[in-house]
């Protein structure tokens, strides 16, 4: 997938983050440091040993068992420390990791309760959530574990190093100068097989999205008969895919056997000069035992592996950086603006809402709701009406302090409600909306939403009166029947009910209505507008209205056109004036 | 397995050569340790330098074959991979694409897509690799236990001992930690979940103030996920230092087994160093084998589940012979029902009505009372479980499905747009349509306004699902796709919803006046839609509970005339 990776934070200021996150684990982590240390100086001693062992088995009659008994049994206390010590960082590690993706996790949700829902609207929900949760993930698994592997490599490589300058400095030499090659051999393949990963994924992509339209939309497909055109595409489509992703696939599987075959030659030289050493032929070699040159073997085996994990571990550290950028971004993000300190205390709402020149768009570019002014008495009604996309919304998000007004005031009871809290506000308002959202949990927590402390008798009153009582009732496990993600099985109508059965619990004296358009069956239709009626007995209601019914009966009527208020005033004067909404309303009635 | 064999045989070559050229380079790589002790005790031994640099290059003879057989090996199985997943993809889509509606609906269209792409690719990896590695690893962990028993019976039964000891713990703690692993996806799950919730219901969650609850829920998810992988940690974190512990162990004895050997003269020294070399390669071996074995074990389960694609089998076959209509005249159904193969109970019974050219139909009920289902069998997205029904007086098994379809302009419920531009998706109705015609098609949908006022007109992109497109204009659109194809009947499945009452009223004064005059069936939910439609059946739960004009169903039809009143209360006098 390709991401807009952000080049804003620079990794030394990535890199200062993480560390305040690791803070708490200070001590674990110098521990595994350490540890770590320890353990890299045992694998690598005992070869060492095991050399040394070699050299006490020398010919037919020629064993040094006395020495040689010792020897193993040191190397077996070595083989169990090391063991234990591994498998203590490991679990180090782990619980390093997992609880620092707890705490940036955490970090990041607080976040999002703090966020502004314009942050929320404008950004895909699938971002945030890959923030969340994937991005927390590689950047914990890149950056921790990649650094520990990068330590323990690059410690392993040093120690390599110092334990064969110090048995055979020749050889070491000879050594040091080999393997850098397959460092190089290893770039240079993967260098080359980057543009045919990335012309694979692109081709993979365009084929995606072909099979998703195509078998998503098979009905239209079949419909208009298009099945061969489809076919057609895909083929072609397809024969590019083989084409670049054989080439991909078999590019990158090169990087191994050339690595491979670079060690093999590391190999045979150390084997060569080693052995000759060892007779002694030529003189600046030096000498040593069959033993030392065993231990060179097994460190030429060694010595090459961290190289080639640990340029995996630097592609995959740029990689955790890039996440762990995208997280942090969001952490810092501005949240929306703090209640204020002294704020307004709201006791016994009676529900007058005056809006005093009130401006606010979304973009700057284009403006919206322009010097609206509007004065609404405790129990009126407003009936916000237009076409499809015209904006009701905004009228909502400015009422419940989602988005704030960017001119002018809103007073509640005369309070701005920029100086009462939003808890305040948003407790004396209940809201349903048409974009019904129900909890994962069961019914009866979704209807205590608004009022948790509610008992079984209160909850079955709201759903009563909200006239959903008797559909759950006949749920598999009534009020107990767990509703998946968004409602689950319920219908549409169904969840308006309960979300209705919701509000009616707790009862604010401000209501914000959105009636249903199409989706919704008469009958339960009917159900909710007798719901809605009771509800909004002695309340101020503001409704984003379909139905003329309730458009008629409303105190005030805000017609809305492209996000502008366009028109204001009540039933008998908006048809009096002749204007949009007497179009509108006629249009209802036409014949055709 | 059934199409990966008939596929892979078309790669047979590739298949029997990529695994016979890795155990080529597990061979050269076996040779080794045997040509390193020739040099310990011949060269070293005898003291003769020329034979240890020629051994040397020896090593790096093996070195180079290595690479050659493995380059070779690595090309023939990604060959077969890729090759092999093609073809069955290319099987599967054109398989997808025969099946009928109703097993479309069985199988869920995001089921089917996930076969196609991340199933397939699964697939794909899986091949390649098991062609590279399935027979190299345990061909190495045996060949060097076959290498040491070569080289002394008694010290080798070490290795017989190891080797199974090694492969308890491998894949006991694999299989131990593969449930555990399953318990962290579920728990990131819902860690998952919560978030998106609290995204998709942030307005409720504030409005409701619940913000801190929220909070809470969540620390208490994510703190179980780190619990739980924590306890796999720790229990995963076992395998390297046991596996350490056995072949070092084993190495040890090897040594003392060894020193034994060579005092009483049955072994060299340069023996046991090959022996202790052996030992090192079978631990990177079998651990690259328990990986390999999840990766395969997952590619098997995606295969099944490309299978269990092929094995649906359309419930609609297209006979070739079937008379090709040229016009459709009329539409009767006589007495149908309909029941869906995932339902037990029907939903359409006793419908019954026909329909004349130039009609038009309304169909009214509620949501669920079947108004899509009883439009979906005109163009036999379906067929009928009971009853027939006739076009032109003919049955409609008997017409060719294709061109049946081609005379019907279908406007789905949901508007649904393809990637391209706006031309290229309207002529999806008609291929060979002229801009004049496209132009008609555009004006009648009331689409031309805002397809003109675009930038680039009928050439303006469309993005996937249409989404750079309002609601209102896709259905718009798709309205234009069906228009643009001049159809014998056309079918408005409740297509107006998102259209305000202006537009919705103009567009159907639009289709009424259309030159060629087609029949036309009007699903919708509100009386006012439908009301001048020559023929309104009513439909409520499944069941036709009325049929006639507006004025005799609201004299007649009880459900009618709830519905009615439901929506006109108090305008009922002023309409």
């Amino acid at each position: 997938m390709k991401r807009n990776v952000k080049k804003t934070k620079t990794s030394k200021s990535v890199l200062r983050r993480v560390l305040g996150f690791l803070k708490p684990y200070a001590f674990l982590t110098i521990l595994s440091i350490i540890l770590s240390g320890a353990s890299v100086f045992l694998t690598l001693y005992l070869p060492i040993l095991i050399g040394q062992a070699i050299d006490l088995i020398i010919e037919a009659g020629n064993v040094d068992f006395e020495a040689l008994v010792p020897l193993l049994f040191r190397g077996g206390i070595a083989v169990v420390v090391t063991a234990v010590l591994t498998w203590i960082i490991s679990t180090i590690n782990n619980k390093i990791t997992f609880e620092v993706i707890r705490d940036v996790r955490r970090e990041a949700f607080k976040k999002l309760q703090l966020l502004p829902v314009s942050y929320i609207d404008s950004h895909p929900f699938g971002d945030i959530v890959s923030r969340i949760v994937s991005d927390v993930d590689t950047f914990a698994d890149g950056l921790l574990l990649g650094f520990t592997q990068l330590f323990t490599g690059v410690l392993t490589i040093l120690g390599t190093l110092i334990f064969m300058f110090y048995l055979s400095p020749i050889i070491a030499l000879i050594v040091v100068v080999l393997t850098p090659l397959s460092l190089f051999v290893a770039r240079y393949v993967s260098k080359h097989t980057y543009d045919m990963f990335k012309l694979q994924s692109e081709t993979r992509g365009e084929q995606t999205s072909l099979i998703d339209e195509a078998i998503g939309q098979q009905k239209v497909v079949k419909a208009f008969g298009r099945e061969d055109e489809i076919m057609e595409k895909y083929c072609e489509i397809d024969e590019r895919l083989v084409k670049c992703s054989l080439k991909a696939t078999f590019f990158s599987s090169l990087v191994n056997p050339s690595t491979r075959f670079v060690n093999s030659v590391v190999y045979a030289a150390v084997g060569c000069f080693g052995a000759l050493s060892v007779i002694g032929r030529i003189g600046i070699l030096g000498s040593m035992s069959v033993g030392t040159l065993s231990v060179f073997l097994s460190y030429a085996n060694q010595y090459t592996k961290p190289f080639n994990e640990i340029s995996g571990v630097i592609t995959e550290l740029q990689n955790s950086l890039a996440c762990a950028g995208r997280i942090f971004d969001f952490i810092a993000e501005k949240p929306q603006t703090p209640d204020k300190e002294d704020a307004v205390a709201l006791n016994d709402v009676k529900g007058a809402v005056r809006l005093e020149n009130v401006s606010f768009s979304y973009t700057p570019e284009q403006k919206l709701i322009e010097n609206l002014s509007l004065d609404v008495k405790p129990g009126q009604r407003i009936a916000i009406v237009g076409p499809t996309g015209c904006g009701k919304t905004t009228v909502i998000n400015l009422l419940m302090r989602f988005y704030d007004v960017r001119e002018g005031k809103i007073f509640l009871d005369g309070v701005e409600t920029r100086d009462m809290t939003r808890h305040d506000l948003r407790s004396s308002v209940g809201m349903v909306l048409q974009d019904t959202w129900l909890a994962a949990g069961t019914v009866r927590d979704n209807i205590k939403m608004g009022k948790p402390e509610a008992t079984d008798e209160e909850i079955i009153e709201a759903a009563k009166a909200a006239h959903a009582h008797s559909f759950i009732k006949r749920l598999p496990n009534g009020y107990d029947t767990e509703l998946g993600e968004d409602g689950g099985s319920l219908s549409q109508g169904q969840k308006q009910l309960l979300c209705i059965a919701r509000v009616m619990l707790c009862l604010p004296p401000m209501l914000i209505l959105d009636e249903a358009t199409s989706s919704i069956d008469t009958r339960t239709e009917t159900r909710i507008q007798k719901a809605f009626a009771t509800m909004m007995e002695g309340r101020t209601s503001f409704i984003v209205a379909h139905r003329l019914s309730t458009i008629r009966e409303a105190d005030i009527i805000l017609v809305m056109k492209d996000g502008n208020v366009i028109e204001k005033g009540s039933h008998d004067d908006l048809l009096a004036s002749g204007g949009f909404y007497a179009t509108l309303y006629n249009s209802q009635f036409e014949t055709t | 397995m059934k199409h990966l064999i008939k596929h892979s045989k078309k790669y047979t070559k590739e298949v029997i050569c990529g695994p016979l050229f890795k155990l080529f380079e597990a061979s050269f790589e076996l040779g080794v340790p045997l040509v390193m002790k020739q040099m310990i005790d011949v060269g070293i031994g005898e003291g003769r330098s020329g034979y240890i640099v020629g051994m040397s290059f020896v090593l790096i003879l093996l070195g180079v074959l290595g690479l050659t057989s493995t380059v070779i090996a690595q090309y023939f199985s990604a060959k077969a991979a890729v090759g092999i997943t093609s073809g069955m993809k290319r099987d599967m889509l054109s398989h997808i694409q025969s099946l009928s509606f109703t097993e479309l609906d069985s199988a869920g269209t995001s089921t089917l897509i996930t076969r196609m792409t991340s199933d397939a690719n699964q697939v794909q990896n899986g091949i390649n690799l098991t062609l590279r590695l399935f027979m190299r690893s345990p061909f190495i962990v045996f060949g060097a236990m076959i290498m040491a028993f070569t080289i002394d019976v008694k010290s080798a039964l070490t290795f017989a001992a190891v080797i199974p000891a090694l492969s308890v713990v491998v894949f006991g703690i694999m299989l131990i930690c593969i449930p555990l692993y399953k318990k962290v996806q579920a728990r990131l799950d819902g860690v998952l979940s919560i978030t998106r919730e609290n995204l998709s219901g942030v307005r409720v969650i504030r409005a409701f103030c619940r913000e801190d609850n929220e909070k809470n829920r969540f620390d208490a998810k994510s703190e179980e996920l780190a619990e739980e992988q924590e306890r796999v940690g720790r229990i995963s974190a076992l395998m390297n230092p046991l596996t350490y512990v056995l072949i070092n162990f084993a190495v040890l004895i090897l040594i003392y087994v060894g020193a034994i050997r060579v005092e009483v003269g049955i072994l060299t020294q340069g023996a046991v160093i090959a022996l202790y070399n052996y030992m090192s390669q079978i631990l990177v071996e079998l651990v690259k084998f328990a990986n390999l074995i999840i990766t395969i074990t997952k590619s098997v389960a995606c295969e099944h589940r490309m299978e269990k694609v092929f094995e649906m089998t359309s419930s609609m076959e297209n006979d070739e012979r079937a008379e090709k209509l040229s016009e459709i005249e009329s539409i009767r159904y006589k007495n149908v029902a309909l029941r869906y193969a995932s339902s037990s109970e029907n939903s359409l019974e006793g419908i019954d009505f026909s329909a004349k050219r130039g009609e038009t139909i309304g169909i009214i009920g509620g949501t669920g009372s079947g108004k899509s289902s009883l439009v979906n069998l005109i163009p036999r997205f379906y067929d009928a479980s009971e009853g027939e029904i006739l076009i032109n007086e003919k049955n409609i098994k008997d017409l060719d499905i294709e061109t049946l379809r081609s005379h019907i302009g279908v406007v789905p419920q949901k508007a649904v747009l393809f990637r391209g531009t706006i031309r290229e998706n309207l002529l999806w109705g008609n291929e060979s349509a002229t801009d004049e015609e496209i132009k008609e098609a555009l004006e009648a949908s009331q689409s031309s306004d805002f397809v003109f006022g675009k930038k680039d007109g009928l050439d303006e992109i469309v993005e996937q699902n249409g989404r750079n497109f309002s609601g209102g204009q896709r259905q718009r659109l798709t309205i234009a796709r069906a228009l643009v194809r001049r159809p014998d009947v056309l079918i408005l499945d409740d297509s107006s919803s998102a259209l305000d009452f202006a537009t919705d009223s103009a567009l159907r004064r639009a289709i009424g006046a259309l030159k060629y005059d087609p029949t036309v069936f009007i699903v919708s939910q509100r009386t006012s839609s439908i009301k001048n439609a020559d023929k309104i059946i009513v439909l409520d739960d499944g069941v036709q509970v009325g049929i006639g004009d507006h004025e005799s169903l609201l004299r007649d039809c009880p459900v009618y005339r709830e519905i009615h009143e439901s929506q006109f209360r108090r305008e009922g006098e002023q309409a």
